[in-house]
């Protein structure tokens, strides 16, 4: 559809991505491509061992080689050198949560804890200088014994990976809700089953980088950085430094995918190469290569879960307990935001009366876990949705029937939980019509006529077909909160101003559609920016699958509130009630009579006059600001099924064809929904089969290249997809959207394990651990 | 160091580069001629990120020497344009909405374009396999694919339309 022949309703639409030009030519600048006269280049120094005492670091020799400008280690960096922030509070809202904070050094000091770890950083003309300059720093080690299980990291006699602490316990929280042993008592089934997940990598295309520059005569630090919350990262760079937040500009130009490791703020690199930039006074930039991002980028996943749930014999869960471990990696910065997340995601879309769940998070050495892409929720899903699975063949029930016996019904919104989720605010699901989307998705795969004609047929051709059909709820939109600023300019295009850096959603246009829809004008006319605080400096970030619900509604409000004044000028000008005005078409108009009319440019030049006087009580311009913060988050939901074959002698799998339904409210656009739906299912089937972070018992990572760390890649997807959509609206904010940033991830694991037990049902195959591969699989069936 | 004199013609533009013998072909590209739409996602020759046309043929330009490019034809993703008008792969990627973070999305162009160039009426499978290389994290594929499909549409109803405007 051409837009420029619409006049109205944008929001909806499945119209094309205003800021597609410019990245289908190479224009749009990502950080790498940032480059300034005088640019130095850095280099860090990462540690070979997990976990080891630093005895001894002798720079001279990398600062004798020609070119190199600088090495710093912890010990030139003075006061400068401090512990990370913690970025979340502690779980204080729990009663009897336990809490150690150790957050991330900027460089090791006395020892390293997990393999990657900086140690000194090489600043040098070019990034060979400073490469080649690593390999003459001398460090003496004392390895230590790696802390690498989760379970080991408990046991009495593991080695420390905090020596100030008496165990590497890093958290302790017990929630519960009801009371699960009296609903034992009562239960006809008991289950009890231990779930294993492993760690995974958020693999973005585009590595971290940061471009920094410390212009001396102005005193101002400019930061091009790839992260997800820039605002944040400047407030807290100021402080650092010592500057005010004017002296500080960071900027997240098109950052090459996210997926939640970028949110990680005050990583060691963008806390470090400000600092030497002012030093120095020269401009500096490192990018991350990939064995790098694998290394130390930040991770998600591992877990140990060992679960109980108890069941009428009619199929009701009575009660569910859950005990599990949760790896934080070598530092918590990130507080318990993951296991926190598993927490809540753990109940899945279902009405449980009783819930104990207990979570001890371990240090280990390995690399910090903060978010990626589900951050907590698809083990969270995954417990649940398998621990359904094994009750319903026990109780030889369809997987359908068990959930639809189980889900909160409609009429119970808005269901509290009484638990506390991630933002230490009550459990809450605002809205949904789970069996609605459930029987969506069961009708869409066909499921009936599937299980009882196809399949039958199928395998009686020899052929290993199966299917699985799963539900999953997703916590999006958390607040606090975020902010926009929209002006009208006089030629009559619209600019607006947002502090969440984007990284693929698609912003520059679902947020100019909800403005565009509000003003009257062309989506293509409406310019919008956003991670650069010098244009706009209050905000949080995108994480949690919140942009398009938090800045979208923020947005939203700025705009009604320039779309108030618009009428009100327009009222005052053509002498007109406001009632009988409509905006449209780039004018405010009159109605009934279009030729009555004048342009937003004008008006926005004669709402900022050189002369005369501005009315008492009134601003200049065409502009206006407001905010955004959603009272709790709202919590999308979804079904999906899939069919696949299995070859049992290769154990390659291939996804006959895969249905995804979702309701996360109002939809902005859908051609960006489904890609991100489509996207989230990709990392899914990631997380699923092909994607595991390899460490060995000394803690090093095995496959930290694109080589031996598999992505999916075009040839792995399903055939098919398709893709429904149910809409609640969520009551939570005025455009009634919910996330969807993270969907598509979350329900795949266990929706694959149900369709492969289901396809290689004559092996009796009990899955409980993911991810899975090939290897594994294969291991699993023959070796039994 | 020793530097090497080449002449390529990137884009259609002549040009004389002198390249360091470590130099590779994505490096020249970036940081001696400021064409940074060529990304880098792995320097290794796993990611396809770094995807450029050399005689015709896409290569991970993170795998090539510059010093071997003497004499070469090489066209990037800011050679896709002309005349103001979109390449049909890009056109048809847009409209399909391939595009998300779009890091991945100038090595998919020109895969998508070597493609078309060899087989202008691929089928799905023959499309899957060209992009094969290619890695994404953010689409799962299936708007990119849609997008190549329309892209061939798109450039046969522009043959279509010259054949008949000649005729
Ligand atoms: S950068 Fe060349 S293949 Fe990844
Ligand atoms: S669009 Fe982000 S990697 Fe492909």
């Amino acid at each position: 559809m051409d837009v420029r022949t619409m006049t109205k309703k944008y929001v909806g639409q499945r119209i094309t991505r205003n800021e597609d030009p410019r990245l289908l030519t190479g224009q749009a600048l990502f950080t790498d491509d940032v480059h300034l006269p005088g640019m130095l280049h850095a280099a860090f120094l990462r540690s070979d061992y997990a976990h080891a005492r630093i005895k001894r670091i002798d720079t001279s020799k990398a600062l004798e080689r020609p070119g190199v400008v600088a090495v710093y280690t912890a010990a030139d960096m003075g006061d400068f050198w401090k512990p990370g922030p913690l970025l979340v509070p502690p779980p204080t809202a729990v009663p009897g949560a336990v809490f150690h904070k150790r957050t991330q050094i900027p460089l090791a000091k006395d020892k390293v804890r997990h393999m990657g770890e900086p140690i000194a950083v090489v600043i040098a003309e070019s990034r060979y200088i400073a490469e080649d300059a690593l390999e003459d720093i001398e460090v003496e080690f004392e390895p230590l014994p790696a802390v690498v299980g989760l379970e080991e990291a408990l046991s009495p006699d593991a080695a420390l990976v905090h020596d100030d602490l008496e165990s590497n316990l890093a958290a302790h929280v017990i929630q519960e809700k009801g009371n699960y042993e009296e609903a034992k008592a009562k239960a006809d089934v008991i289950l009890q089953r231990r779930i294993v997940v492993d760690r995974g990598a958020a693999a973005a295309m585009e590595n971290r980088g940061v471009v920094v520059n410390w212009d001396d005569k102005a005193q101002e630090l400019t930061v091009w950085d790839t992260t997800q919350a820039p605002i944040p990262l400047r407030n807290g760079l100021a402080a650092m430094l010592g500057l005010s937040e004017h002296q500080v500009r960071v900027i997240a130009p098109f950052v090459g995918g996210g997926f939640g490791p970028k949110i990680m703020m005050f990583q060691p690199e963008e806390v470090l190469l400000p600092w030497a930039s002012m030093r120095l006074k020269r401009p500096i930039k490192w990018i991350e290569d990939r064995r790098e991002n694998f290394l130390a980028t930040t991770q998600e996943r591992g877990q140990i879960h060992d679960v109980e749930i108890a069941l009428t014999k009619d199929g009701r869960i009575l009660g569910l307990k859950d005990v599990f471990i949760h790896d934080t990696g070598a530092y918590d910065p990130y507080g318990m935001t993951v296991p926190l997340n598993t927490q809540c995601h753990a109940v899945g879309a279902y009405d449980i009366a009783n819930y104990y769940t207990e979570v001890k998070m371990v240090f280990t050495n390995k690399m910090i876990v903060t978010p990626v892409r589900g951050a907590g929720r698809p083990q969270g899903i995954f417990v649940i949705e398998r621990m359904l699975d094994l009750a319903a063949k026990e109780l030889g029930l369809s997987p359908i029937e068990i959930r639809k016996r189980n889900f909160i019904p409609p009429d119970k919104f808005p269901y509290e939980h009484n638990i506390i989720d991630q933002a230490f605010a009550p459990l809450i699901f605002d809205s949904g019509n789970y069996p609605a989307v459930l029987e969506k998705a069961a009708a869409m795969i066909n499921y009936e006529y599937f299980v009882k004609e196809e399949q039958p047929r199928l395998r009686a051709e020899g052929k290993h077909v199966g299917i699985g059909i799963v539900s999953f709820i997703e916590t999006t939109g958390v607040g606090p909160y975020e902010g926009a600023r929209i002006t009208v300019g006089a030629s009559g295009k619209v600019n607006v101003v947002t502090g969440v850096g984007t990284q693929g959603q698609g912003h520059f246009t679902s947020f100019a559609q909800i403005v565009a829809d509000q003003l009257g004008v062309d989506v293509r006319d409406v310019h919008v920016v956003t991670g650069d605080t010098a244009q706009f400096h209050w905000g949080t970030g995108t994480f949690a699958s919140r942009g398009a619900v938090v800045a979208g509604n923020a947005i939203h409000a700025a705009a009604v509130k320039v779309r108030a004044k618009i009428l009100q000028w327009g009222s005052k000008l053509l002498d007109v009630p406001e009632e009988e005005l409509e905006l449209a078409d780039g004018k405010v108009r009159v109605a009934d009579m279009p030729e009555k009319a004048i342009s937003l440019g004008e008006l926005a030049v004669i709402a900022n006059p050189l002369r005369g006087t501005v009315e008492p009580g009134t601003e200049p311009g065409l502009e206006a600001t407001d905010y955004f913060g959603p009272q709790y988050g709202a919590t999308a939901n979804g079904a999906h099924a899939m069919i696949l074959e299995v070859d049992p002698e290769t154990m390659m799998v291939e996804i006959k064809k895969y249905v995804a339904v979702e309701d996360c409210g109002t939809v902005l656009n859908p051609l960006i929904l489904e890609g991100q739906i489509q996207g989230g299912l990709s990392m899914g089937l990631g997380n699923a089969y092909y994607e595991k972070l390899e460490y060995d018992n000394n803690g090093q990572l095995l496959n930290a290249s694109l080589m031996d760390y598999l992505l999916v890649r075009s040839t792995d997807m399903p055939k098919q997809i398709e893709l429904g959509h149910e809409e609640t609206k969520s009551p939570l904010n005025p455009i009634g959207s919910k996330g969807v940033g993270e969907a598509g991830a979350i329900p795949v694991p266990s929706l694959f394990a149900q369709a492969l037990e289901n396809a290689l049902a004559d092996y009796n195959l009990e899955i409980t651990e993911m991810p899975l591969s090939p290897n594994k699989l294969y291991e699993m069936v023959y070796k039994k | 160091m020793a530097l090497h004199r080449i002449t390529v013609t990137i884009n259609g533009e002549v040009e004389l580069v002198d390249v360091p013998s470590h130099m590779t072909l994505l490096q020249m590209l970036r940081e001696k001629l400021a064409l940074t739409g060529t990304k880098n996602g792995c320097a290794a020759g796993e990611c396809g990120a770094c995807t450029v046309m050399l005689n015709g043929e896409p290569v991970n330009s993170c795998l090539v020497l510059a010093a071997e490019c003497d004499g070469a034809e090489i066209t990037t993703v800011e050679g896709l344009k002309k005349n103001g008008q979109l390449d049909p792969v890009q056109q048809g990627i847009m409209e399909a909405g391939g595009v998300q973070c779009g890091f991945c999305t100038p090595g998919v162009l020109i895969s998508a374009r070597a493609l078309l160039d060899r087989n202008p009426t691929p089928s799905e499978a023959d499309i899957k396999a060209a992009l094969v290389g290619n890695l994404c994290r953010c689409t799962g594929y299936f708007r990119i694919i849609e997008g190549v499909k329309r892209a061939a549409k798109i450039q046969e109803a522009a043959k279509e339309e010259m054949t008949y405007g000649i005729g």
